[in-house]
């Protein structure tokens, strides 16, 4: 079913008589696998407000990000959460929606320095599983009215209400950006070299550690001067952690992290691939715990990639840790036997479960994706 | 405003609960003497007062949870309260009501600069939060006028802004954890020094819910390091229209200041007798404040000038000094207190898109003008966060009520360009009844439905943010 408006998708939802599954632009099977008939929000496209001037880009759930993505860069703007492309680790075809962007809340390295993707929603339009038309929020930066249901939208993977518009703030692109290389760290070196970077005043907008080349990288981005000064003091602050190099080149600046961003190291290598939000100073830690096949650090730690042997329960082998671990990539058969998402202690499960008996009562918006 | 008739049943049983609260908390946190509960009968919107039944000021999240807990019992509602500074009503207590001050829990649980988060019990103030890191060259960004005083509970309820939210976002954007005691006295941890939510994003809901899902005793809050440097430029316009056209340019340039802020001629007048900061008698003035390294000062600057100067102001004066810097906030920073001075004023928070300043400063005029009142403006410009002072006389018969009307209808007015009643203020009593003029049955309908999931019984601040209409059957059921 692929409805063309809201109205639309609102009686396709009211009307339904069994389990919808959402679908964007089909480039992120992640979550328990979802039987049921599928909806479609492409036919929901295109964007309806775009005001430079306000910073505000406000566009239908189905339109394709690339088509949001160069809209911004035609005014020298940007999705400032840097969204990951999965098609290349997860070995998909489609076109990737915004719509699908904030129901994931899908941000990239800049996530630690700007904020996630839910950061940057100022307002939603959905329709919750009994075909009600509901928005919250709206257009404008700065807005207290009501309960914020644009971050309770954000992430929640369509299972409260199928998105159907979603307002954006956006930022100014950058003149410049360099990475600051450090070398050969081990991983606890790594960190805290992370951590002192993120501390400084200089603002790094990445900071990412590749254990297999044994690189250490720090993003600056900005006015070209404001860069190349920043750079230089950065790596002073970091002699400690050793020589570093500064990458300037643009095309080689912008696919490393582009790489850092999809995790393309992973894409062709054999394996199931977890993603892991934790402390950053416990990364090292939790690192070795993993015992995993390769493993990749973003957000100065904070972001763990760890791919596995196909049917590692990951979760298992690690205990409680504060953070949580998402299933990103597995075969059908290990998301049906192992929770994608972390489990909730009892309390807050108790009220995740009754936002969901609300939001959808007869349970059939993506059900049982987040179990 | 109404508020709902107080409930007559547990206003007979106050002993009985003052008695109960008595057996889980120390005899000083439990006050019931008329004299001094008074002092919690209002908070920043004091137009409105009423005694509570009872405050308590448990200093523990174990206390918290039992008192909950007997109030969850007996049916009673309960107001939490910060530091009382709302000026939305958040915190007024209505006749059959427990406050719930958080005022003795105001420790810092741990500070962390390798993950540059701090842990705090709520009670504690937002500067102090700065102050307990400021040494080794952290801050907590978000920056609400009332700062030396309000709450990071407070805070946290109302998802408090500020001036500098352009670059750093809002309280929302600023907590990654929080320890919740919900009605029944269930305490639940969410998130922590990790970022992101592992399923729903339940502390995105819980920020900004104004009390009414439970009481937050501990947040973790992200802590940033301090730029090397910051520096204001004062430009003045012969018009509001020019001023407003210069902030759009300056955004669309590619610059991110972090703050733009917006004063009539109104405003520089009265602020100029008050503080004498030597601002220009012109029709609008903008504070522009960029920060990061001094290459990158000079560089912003520049550039914001080259865009002022194609918009012909009046004045353009860049601080050469730390002192000059400060001389160019002071008129801003004293605006609130000036217009004190000189009249009674209700302050509005509405928020409007950028875009939409001129035709609405004009509407603001031609509309303040009809009701024979006076107004003056200061805001955040560069995120649409309007501020209109409406000056009445509160000894004039009448003037309140003409101020209030019109204040409903400049936030009606924000609500028609595609913006919203309340920026960083929050609903409380104030705006709860204009929510109709934003929000469907429908949209008010799923977020009563959060509140049922949270607090079944709506005994937690129950008469804020939905119009007493709408949560009248919700509100009958739980008494």
């Amino acid at each position: 079913m692929r409805p063309r408006t809201e109205q639309e998708l609102a009686e396709v939802v009211r009307d339904a008589r069994g389990p919808l599954r959402i679908a964007g632009g089909g480039t992120r099977p992640i979550g328990r696998p979802v039987t049921g008939e599928v909806l479609e929000t492409a036919g929901l496209s295109g964007i309806t407000l775009y005001e430079p001037g306000a910073l505000t880009l406000v566009a239908q759930a189905g339109t394709l990000l690339e088509d949001v993505e160069a809209a911004l860069a035609f005014e020298g703007q940007r999705l400032p959460f840097e969204p990951m492309d999965h098609r290349a680790l997860l070995g998909t075809k489609g076109r990737p929606t915004i719509g699908a962007v904030a129901a994931m809340n899908n941000s990239g390295p800049r996530r630690i320095a700007v904020g996630a993707a839910r950061d940057f929603m100022l307002g939603v339009r959905f329709v919750d599983g009994a075909g009600n038309i509901i928005k919250n929020g709206g257009r404008v930066m700065k807005n207290v009215t009501g309960y914020d249901l644009v971050r309770l939208m954000a992430g929640a993977h369509g299972s409260l209400g199928v998105l159907t518009e979603v307002a954006f703030k956006v930022l100014p692109a950058v003149e410049q950006t360099a990475t600051v290389i450090l070398r050969d760290l081990e991983i606890d070196r790594a960190v805290a070299a992370m951590a002192a970077a993120m501390g400084s005043p200089f603002e790094v907008t990445g900071a990412a550690h590749d254990p297999e080349t044994g690189e250490t990288a720090l993003r600056l981005e900005g006015f070209a001067t404001s860069v190349a000064y920043r750079a230089g003091r950065l790596a002073e602050a970091l002699a400690a952690f050793g020589a570093s190099e500064i990458e300037v080149d643009k095309t080689r600046v912008a696919a490393r992290w582009t790489a850092i961003r999809d995790v393309t190291a992973f894409a062709k290598r054999q394996g199931d691939v977890w993603r892991l939000s934790v402390t950053p100073s416990d990364a090292p830690a939790i690192a070795a715990r993993l015992q995993a096949s390769a493993l990749r650090f973003d957000w100065a730690g904070g972001l763990i990639w760890a791919l596995v042997p196909e049917g590692t329960d990951l979760r298992g082998r690690l205990g409680a840790f504060p953070g949580h671990a998402t299933l990103i990539r597995a075969s059908t058969e290990t998301r049906s036997a192992l929770a994608s998402f972390q489990p909730e202690a009892p309390a807050v499960a108790a009220l995740s479960a009754g936002l969901r008996a609300r939001f959808d009562p007869r349970g059939i918006l993506n059900p049982g994706i987040m179990l | 405003m109404d508020m709902p008739v107080p409930n007559q049943d547990v206003l007979a049983r106050k002993a009985a609960l003052v008695a109960r609260l008595r057996e889980v908390l120390p005899a000083n946190a439990v006050i019931d003497d008329p004299a001094e509960t008074r002092a919690y009968e209002c908070d920043g919107l004091s137009a409105y007062r009423c005694a509570p039944l009872c405050a308590i000021l448990p200093a523990s999240t174990a206390e918290v949870s039992a008192a909950l807990k007997i109030c969850h019992e007996m049916g009673v509602p309960v107001v939490p309260r910060g530091s009382g500074t709302s000026l939305a009503g958040g915190a007024l207590p209505t006749a059959d009501s427990v406050i719930l001050g958080i005022a003795r829990m105001n420790a810092v649980i741990e500070t962390d600069y390798p993950n540059r988060v701090i842990r705090v019990q709520t009670g504690r103030t937002n500067l102090s939060v700065t102050g307990a890191v400021e040494a080794d060259g952290f801050f907590y960004a978000p920056d609400p006028s009332s700062q030396l005083a309000c709450a990071i509970a407070g805070n946290i309820a109302m998802n408090s802004g500020g001036a500098h939210c352009l670059k750093y976002g809002v309280t929302t954007n600023n907590l990654l954890g929080v320890t919740l005691v919900q009605m029944d006295g269930t305490v639940v941890e969410i998130g922590g020094a990790h970022l992101d939510a592992g399923g729903l994003d339940l502390l995105g809901v819980i920020c900004g819910s104004e009390g009414q899902l439970g009481v937050v005793t501990e947040a973790t809050l992200r802590i940033l390091p301090k730029p090397e440097g910051a520096r204001p430029v004062l430009i003045g316009f012969d018009s509001n229209e020019v001023a407003g056209a210069c902030v759009s340019d300056i955004i669309k340039a590619g610059v991110l200041p972090v703050a733009i802020e917006f004063m009539d001629r109104p405003c520089i007048e009265a602020t100029e007798a008050f503080a004498h900061a030597g601002y220009p008698m012109c029709e609008a003035l903008l504070i522009v404040e960029v920060e990061g390294a001094p290459a990158e000062i000079d560089e912003q600057l520049a550039l914001i000038k080259k865009i002022a100067r194609t918009h012909n102001p009046v004045e353009l004066r860049e601080s050469q000094s730390e002192d000059e810097a400060k001389k160019i906030w002071l008129g801003r920073k004293s605006a609130f207190g000036a217009m004190g001075q000189i009249n009674d004023y209700i302050c509005l928070d509405g928020t409007i898109p950028v875009s939409e300043l001129p035709y609405v400063l004009r509407r603001i005029g031609e509309m303040t003008a009809g009701y024979g009142l006076g107004v003056a403006n200061v805001f955040h410009a560069g995120d649409g966060n309007m501020h209109p002072l409406i000056l009445y006389n509160a000894n004039t018969p009448g003037d309140l009520e003409k101020a209030e009307a019109l204040g409903a209808d400049i936030l009606t007015l924000c609500v028609e360009v595609g913006g919203c009643l309340t920026g960083e203020h929050g609903v409380g009593i104030e705006k709860r009844d204009l929510m109709t003029v934003q929000f469907t049955p429908a949209d008010l309908e799923a977020q009563m439905a959060v509140k049922d999931v949270f607090d079944p019984k709506w005994l937690l601040n129950p008469a804020k943010v939905f119009p007493l209409a709408s949560s009248a059957e919700r509100r009958q059921v739980a008494a």
